[in-house]
């Protein structure tokens, strides 16, 4: 319990400190990207690891809460910030559509179902040309040339987002989504009713992706249906930033979402340059055989099995 | 009025009749046995009254409503909590979490529902292992967690399938004493056993069912005499 609050101070000091010590816009873009990563990787964890409701998906939430953002500017020429507050509720509408049609399916079915699910919301932001103008995407301006601010806003949002699931996670809520991951039989038998929780936690979980989502927008000043909307690289994504982290962790997405970032960018940059450049081609299949790693070897992630890795990188013999 | 009434209760699959106009009714306060031999839908019965399988024809009544239409958690707030045959423990979270998750029934907060947990897992000899992992208890702690996690509903009407199937006879005392104990705290009970060293001790008046249809109905001692029911269970023979 002590060690857990130095682990937070320090985190805590040095995400604070972070960009006054290194000035560099490229680490600063990096950890920049890596915590809107912990947002969305929060927001997956929350109905799929901890509610027990795969998603496959989570790009239509995301997406949605960036176009959002982008139309506000676009068609109602208001300042995409506002898509901070409105993203949010925006993905938590669609939601509700999702929840009423995808809870009707149980495990695989409902996991498959959002597949499906965000590849339609893709499809229909490339052609819904008067509304998103397709493939065309929305272009704004930036608000601050310096990433700093970019920098102190995420970090908020990734802070509040983190502390709001871990509250909760320990009130009834959270006792009642994991109850319907354990056993959503016996949860109705216990007096839960299992469709609406389930809904509560996806509309959650949506309101949190669709607020990254309108982070995005602002901070990138472009997006476009084959990037916000994106299966590889937001809904598989988000699925890998929860399972390498640890699925059913508080902290776990966090520390998935800083991983992976740090293992796309060192493959895309091609080991920051000094490896040949072929490298970069390689990452997705590094993607996976990551994925397979943490399955086989510590399938309750980086965080989960934290003392399994102790003991294996430490050599000791302590028993956890 | 009747506390618990099933009324010509049918329930088919398919070409199956697995309950065929069950009519019985439980009084306030009694131990109620239900009994037949494998298969002749006891469990179905149980099913039924909790709405997990919509019923074919006829109607449950409890304290005079009809709950038949009742989706199986608002039936559980109404007061009628229920055990599974086959475990269903939610493994992955300790014993007290467990019995807490239920307990969030009734109350709001964590620490009303936490301090229900613990008193219902006292009542029920479990408070020894409230930490340990629901998978990690033996099959006689997995029947009295879910006799705990139902009574932290704050039933007012227990359905007990098959609690004592699989305990050795030391735990089976305890059951039994577990069972007497809840009645003795107010609780209505409706159980299925097998066991008969259970269900003739306790119940004051025993159902019997073959093929989804009731045989017998009467004290413990009218029911182990009859016919039908020696018949069901031992064949022609015997009766």
């Amino acid at each position: 319990m002590k060690s857990r609050n130095i682990v937070l101070m320090v985190t805590g000091i040095v995400s604070l400190l972070f960009p006054l010590v290194i000035s560099s816009d490229y680490y600063q873009h990096l950890v920049i990207i890596a915590l809107m990563w912990v947002i969305i990787g929060s927001s997956w964890n929350l109905l799929a690891g901890y509610t027990g409701q795969v998603s496959f998906g989570h790009a239509m939430f995301f997406g949605i809460g960036a176009y959002t953002a982008g139309i506000l500017v676009t068609k109602l020429q208001v300042s995409a910030w506002w898509g901070i507050l409105f993203g949010g509720p925006v993905a938590m509408l669609f939601a509700l559509f999702v929840g009423w049609v995808c809870f009707r399916l149980r495990g695989p079915y409902f996991a498959l179902a959002t597949l499906a699910g965000g590849e339609i919301i893709r499809l229909v932001a490339t052609n819904w040309e008067s509304l998103t103008d397709g493939m065309v995407g929305i272009l704004i301006i930036q608000s601050f040339k310096s990433k700093l601010p970019y920098y102190y806003i995420v970090l908020a949002l990734a802070a509040a987002c983190i502390y709001v699931i871990h509250l909760v996670m320990k009130s009834k809520w959270g006792y009642y989504f994991v109850s319907i991951r354990e056993d959503q039989d016996a949860a109705e038998s216990l007096g839960i009713n299992t469709t609406l929780y389930k809904n509560v936690s996806l509309l959650i979980s949506a309101f949190f992706a669709g607020t990254a989502g309108a982070f995005y927008m602002n901070y990138m000043a472009f997006i476009d249906p084959h990037v916000v909307f994106s299966l590889h690289y937001i809904s598989i994504m988000a699925i890998l930033v929860g399972i390498v982290g640890g699925v059913a962790t508080t902290m776990g997405p966090a520390v998935g979402a800083f991983i992976m970032v740090g293992v796309q960018e060192t493959f895309r940059s091609a080991f920051f340059g000094i490896a040949p450049k072929w490298i970069s081609q390689a990452h997705a299949l590094v993607f996976g055989l990551l994925v397979i790693f943490v399955i086989m070897f510590m399938a309750n992630g980086v965080v989960g099995d934290w003392a399994k890795i102790k003991r294996v990188v430490f050599r000791t013999k302590t028993s956890t | 009025m009747p506390f618990l009434e099933l009324k010509s209760l049918m329930k088919v699959f398919g070409g199956l009749k697995a309950v065929n106009e069950v009519s019985f009714h439980v009084e306030k306060g009694e131990i109620f046995g239900l009994i037949g031999p494998n298969g002749s839908g006891k469990t179905t019965i149980f099913n039924c009254i909790n709405h997990f399988y919509p019923i074919t024809s006829g109607d449950v009544l409890f304290k005079g409503q009809s709950i038949r239409n009742l989706p199986t958690h608002k039936i559980c707030h109404l007061g009628i909590g229920r055990t599974f045959q086959v475990v269903k423990p939610l493994a992955r979270m300790t014993v007290l979490e467990n019995v807490t998750a239920s307990a969030f029934c009734r109350v709001n907060t964590i620490r009303e529902a936490q301090k229900e947990a613990n008193r219902v897992l006292e009542f029920c000899n479990l408070d020894k292992s409230k930490d340990k992992l629901a998978k990690s208890l033996p099959i006689g702690g997995r029947k009295r967690l879910e006799i705990a996690r139902a009574l932290a509903t704050k039933p007012e009407l227990i359905l007990l399938d098959e609690t004592a199937a699989g305990l050795n006879p030391s735990e089976l005392d305890e059951a039994i004493e577990l069972i007497k104990k809840m009645r003795d705290s107010g609780i209505t009970i409706l159980i299925v056993e097998h066991i008969m060293k259970v269900i003739m001790s306790i119940s004051d008046r025993i159902h019997a069912i073959n093929f989804g249809q009731t045989i017998a109905e009467g004290s413990p001692k009218e029911v182990a005499d009859n016919h039908a029911v020696i018949e069901a269970y031992l064949g022609e023979e015997y009766a």
